[in-house]
């Protein structure tokens, strides 16, 4: 029997993802279709400049500027391109304005369609199937479990994300936050609160 | 409520969490974010694509339905087909296999030697 180097033990083995995911990528790099820097810019793009940050901002300005307020509840899309986020796949943004009577909470039902440029990629839970089956079925359950407890006469409604609207919660503004600069609010805004499984100024 | 001292610019990590559990998660999302860009595939046609991946196999890791949509939409859209993938894994995993642990794993080394040449040049 030949000796068989398959089972060597000090070669490399790549795990079956991982050969998939190189097979498709040479493929795709040979053929012309991607780039490997242009790649690489995309991940580094998603890891560490485009996150809920930006979304906070937005949120921020909209607590202290009516006007900009105004914008995003008539035009997401153009007040949130005008602080520099845009979409990459030319999706319309809208902004769900929580109010003491309603409250606004986002899902893709389908995949995990989710408002990138002001969020980054979504959380595990986002992309889960329990979440995405069951904020719409029980949405007050889902939020109780986030540690979310609306008064009863609240009412909440769910937002089912698509490949074209994507949607941003803008949370209320809390309460003895009088004052505050823009970059104050900014850092109360957690991510949770802009899916609408949160709060603002309540930890995450 | 007392003002915070940072803002949030200055404390990144209290509002990111690092989107990608492995490097290759960040692969095939990266591809698939070119690909559109191309105009290979409609981002509506991919979450269609997606979301059938998802629903086939609720359990599958998130990352793995999605290298599995990848893998149909481009075979649909006739960018790669199922034989030259197929061809292309085995010659990764030969390549892995005969490159010491440590060195950086070539392509050119998975070139079959038992049997009829895959070629690798671009098309």
């Amino acid at each position: 029997m030949p000796h068989d180097d398959h089972d060597h033990p000090h070669n490399s083995e790549l795990s079956p993802i991982e050969l998939r995911v190189r097979a498709l990528e040479s493929i795709l790099v040979e053929k012309g279709y991607v780039d490997p820097a242009a790649v690489d810019a995309i991940i580094q793009t998603y890891e560490t400049e485009i996150g809920p940050h930006r979304g906070a901002r937005v949120v921020a300005k909209a607590w202290t500027d009516p006007a900009f307020a105004d914008w995003l509840k008539r035009d997401a899309s153009a007040a949130i391109a005008s602080l520099g986020y845009t979409g990459r796949q030319g999706e319309h943004m809208v902004a769900l304005f929580n109010t003491p009577y309603l409250h606004n909470m986002v899902v893709c039902t389908l995949c995990s369609c989710y408002p990138w440029p002001v969020l980054g990629l979504p959380p595990v839970w986002y992309k889960s199937p329990p979440y995405r089956a069951r904020a719409v079925k029980e949405p007050r359950t889902v939020l109780a479990e986030f540690g979310v407890t609306l008064p009863e006469g609240k009412e909440v409604r769910v937002w089912d994300s698509t490949a074209e609207m994507r949607y941003l919660v803008i949370p209320e503004r809390p309460a003895g936050t009088g004052g505050w600069s823009e970059e104050q609010l900014a850092a109360i805004v957690t991510r949770d609160s802009m899916i609408g499984t949160g709060v603002a100024g309540a930890p995450t | 409520m007392s003002a915070p001292e940072k803002s949030p610019e200055k404390s990144p990590e209290k509002l990111r969490e690092r989107p990608f559990e492995a490097p290759w998660e960040a692969q095939v999302f990266a591809l698939t974010v070119k690909l559109n860009e191309k105009g290979v595939f409609s981002w509506s046609d991919w979450t269609k694509t997606l979301g059938a991946e998802l629903h086939e196999a609720p359990e599958r890791p998130y990352y793995e339905s999605w290298l599995a949509a990848l893998e149909k939409i481009t075979q649909a859209n006739a960018v790669v087909s199922a034989p030259e993938r197929l061809a292309r894994i085995d010659a990764w995993d030969r390549a892995a296999k005969s490159t010491p642990h440590g060195q950086p794993i070539l392509l050119e080394n998975g070139a079959r030697t038992d049997g009829p040449s895959y070629d690798f040049s671009p098309v």
